[in-house]
């Protein structure tokens, strides 16, 4: 390989420098601020996980998994895994390919920014081409891995269902400019390499390529306006990729550290929710797992929107969209990034000021600890919703009874709050007083399990409450060890289906999946939902929503029932009285807790 | 002068006086507030009942009465557990009725 041109410089390498140089002090500038709004603590906690090599190690395998193969999404959908990890992986070894070009070839042009890739235009073939001719192939192996997946992409422009998707979002202005320099790029580069192949040498796609070219073009005048139209597009695209759902490739690399790291969204806007928004793809996921998306007029309220409008910074719309959010997790469950909508809603609501604050202050915790002697060592608590569904209370306590499992009632005439709700609005405040009166009522009862018939207190008292030494339990893991140790003899299993529907709280929330169903088939036919586990579809009765009425809530429910009855169960059923509420009220077959469930069946 | 005995203020309620613009405001929030029919469910089950007397049924009779300061205690225990929006028949969202409550109090002209 020589060079052509003394100089190693033409005029079309410009625009590809802009862009170049805009993109990187753009990404520079935006990782410093990010980095800087984060608290120190956080960035303590970066630091010390990127100088364990356990940590480089995950952080590397983690950004060359999602951000390169996108194994998440292959999993979802192999042709959707394909189109994206194609033109990802296959991007990425065209640069590094091009880079082991220069370095072969001509090793003091790698300080060139621009010569990898552009070397074709530069050099011209000699003697010792023979030892590129590999590479030469997997140039052009690469590139047209990338081109098929352009050729897919353009597909699902028109057809996303072949993905996987029913619905995807509507691009933005720049959003098209971006996606369709990205197309052009690739074609252009065929194009180019295919007119100075003769020169440059090439492979299986460039050479019969540049022959037919030259079967009708005379001259080799095509090649520079090629070469310019090439550097253009990269330009562009480069030049509007912060504005874009692009700038999700240079987020996502620095969001996977951080994550790693172990943050968490303090700020709706700032730092690591920062970072959070702009790693967004825009693909949509999430809104086919949207359980509000089952209403047309929901849809603009899914993650993916209430990212766009985050960063376009509108006030009101953000709002809207942070109020009306179930909190069911299932956007975060199927992200392939892993945006955390729920919680930037939570942030978002942390931002308002009440003229009215409530307090707990003047609680006496001692007038709620329960009497009794301190020989029972389990406490039950059953909390509001339980209180509201008396039967699961009963058939908790009958339960507990025919196990021979001495408990006592932390709230039998109605407690306090867990705080989860108030959570959930955004009041850390006044979570931490229920969460401080509380834990003074647990201690001071002096038991040693804490046992909750409700996935919400369930997932607080997990993840807020400081209660070392008390084994904190949801009766539905309880009652099925309870089955597993034989304390509880079931008698009357039955030949019914019984569909299971993972609540929220539970399932997401706290990763609890198995127990409830090995507990469910101890006692009937356990069927599947269509959606289940991480992507059980919320009933439609979240405490989540704020602004959401009890009519608009309706669909919703609706839907997530058709989702339970694919299997046409003759029993729905739940762990959790909210959801068995919410079904309770338009379910056409029974609805049932599973304390229910258990104590009929026990004996 | 301490006679051991004193007046208490008078908790008559004049409703040609009552300023309802508060009720407007929250009701253009929460437009489900207007479907009220104060049955007293949400009151039968409020957690927070036994410690501020708070009632939902009763918060927006006072509003409507200008009995600010009776509507503000009640409104300061409330837990937002959601059993009164369960319970509602007429499906009126109280939890959001009483956050945007407590946003809009202090903007009303009403004295507080």
């Amino acid at each position: 390989m020589r060079e052509r041109f003394a100089s190693g410089f033409d005029p079309f390498v410009i625009p590809f420098l802009i862009g170049m140089a805009f993109v990187l002090g753009y990404c520079l500038f935006g990782m410093l601020r990010i980095w800087f709004q984060l608290p120190r603590k956080d960035r303590r906690k970066v630091v010390l996980s990127l100088i364990t090599p356990k940590g480089i190690w995950k952080n590397v395998k983690d950004i060359f998994a999602n951000c390169l193969l996108h194994v998440k999404l292959w999993k979802r959908n192999p042709v959707l895994g394909y189109m994206h990890s194609s033109i990802a992986f296959g991007w990425f070894m065209l640069i590094v390919l091009g880079h082991i070009e220069v370095w072969l070839f001509l090793p003091e042009r790698l300080r060139l920014f621009y010569y990898p890739i552009f070397f074709n235009f530069f050099v011209a073939e000699s003697e010792s081409t023979i030892q590129g001719a590999v590479i030469f192939f997997l140039m052009d192996f690469f590139l047209l891995v990338v081109l098929s997946g352009i050729v897919l992409a353009m597909i699902k422009r028109v057809r996303s269902r072949i993905f996987g998707m029913r619905r995807t979002t509507n691009p933005s202005f720049l959003d098209r400019i971006g996606l369709y320099a990205l197309w052009s790029i690739f074609p252009l580069r065929l194009l180019c390499e295919s007119f100075t192949a003769h020169i440059s040498g090439g492979s299986f796609l460039t050479l019969p390529m540049n022959w037919i070219f030259r079967q009708f073009l005379g001259n080799s005048m095509n090649a520079l306006p090629t070469w310019w139209a090439y550097s253009i597009a990269l330009g562009v695209f480069m030049c509007v990729l912060p504005f874009t759902r692009y700038m999700h490739i240079p987020a996502e690399m620095m969001l996977i550290p951080l994550r790693n790291a172990g943050l968490h969204i303090l700020h709706p806007r700032k730092g690591f929710a920062r970072l959070q928004f702009f790693s967004c793809p825009g693909c949509g996921v999430c809104i086919d797992a949207c359980p509000m998306s089952a209403k047309k007029e929901n849809i603009k309220d899914c993650t993916v929107y209430l990212n766009r409008q985050l960063r376009r910074g509108n006030e009101e719309r953000i709002e809207q969209i942070s109020d009306k959010c179930l909190l069911c997790g299932k956007c975060t469950a199927v992200c392939q990034v892993g945006v955390q909508g729920p919680e930037m809603r939570i942030a978002q609501r942390m931002l308002r000021r009440y003229a009215v604050n409530q307090h707990y202050t003047d609680i006496d915790p001692t007038k709620f600890v329960p009497e009794g002697g301190s020989s029972a060592k389990v406490l039950y608590f059953a909390g509001c919703m339980t209180h509201l569904t008396p039967a699961i209370g009963r058939s908790v306590r009958s339960v507990l009874d025919k196990a021979g499992v001495g408990f006592k009632m932390m709230d039998p005439d109605g407690g306090l709050c867990c705080g989860r709700p108030m959570m959930m609005a955004g009041r850390r405040e006044q979570t931490r007083e229920l969460i401080r009166i509380n834990t003074d009522i647990i201690r001071a009862s002096g038991c040693n399990t804490l046992l909750l018939s409700c996935p919400i207190c369930y997932r607080i008292f997990k993840e807020k409450y400081s209660l070392e030494g008390i084994r904190v339990v949801h009766h539905s893991v309880y009652f099925d060890e309870l089955i597993k140790q034989g304390r509880l003899k079931i008698s009357g299993k039955t030949l019914r289906k019984l569909a299971y529907h993972d609540p929220c709280e539970l399932g997401r929330g706290c990763g609890i999946y198995e127990q409830p169903r090995s507990a469910v088939s101890a006692v009937g036919t356990l069927v599947e939902a269509e959606k289940n586990r991480e992507e059980s579809i919320c009933c439609g009765g979240s405490l989540g929503s704020l602004s959401l009425s009890y009519e608009k809530r309706k669909d919703i429910t609706l839907a997530s029932l058709r989702n339970l009855t694919v299997a046409d169960p003759d029993t729905i059923v739940t762990a959790c009285p909210l959801c068995q509420t919410t079904y309770g009220n338009y379910s056409e077959i029974p609805v049932k807790d599973i304390a229910q469930l258990i104590d009929d069946a026990s004996k | 002068m301490d006679f051991g005995f004193s007046l208490s203020p008078s908790s008559a309620v004049n409703l040609d006086r009552t300023d309802m613009s508060l009720y407007e405001m929250l009701c253009d929030r929460e437009p489900t507030a207007r479907t009220c029919i104060g049955c007293g469910s949400c009151s039968a089950t409020c957690t927070a009942s036994a410690i501020s007397g708070m009632s939902v049924r009763k918060v927006l009779l006072g509003i409507q009465r200008g009995q600010y300061r009776e509507v503000e205690k009640m409104l300061s225990h409330c837990m937002l557990c959601g059993k009164c929006t369960m319970v509602c028949p007429r499906g009126v969202n109280t939890r959001h009725l009483i956050l945007e409550l407590c946003r809009l109090y202090g903007n009303s002209e009403g004295e507080l």
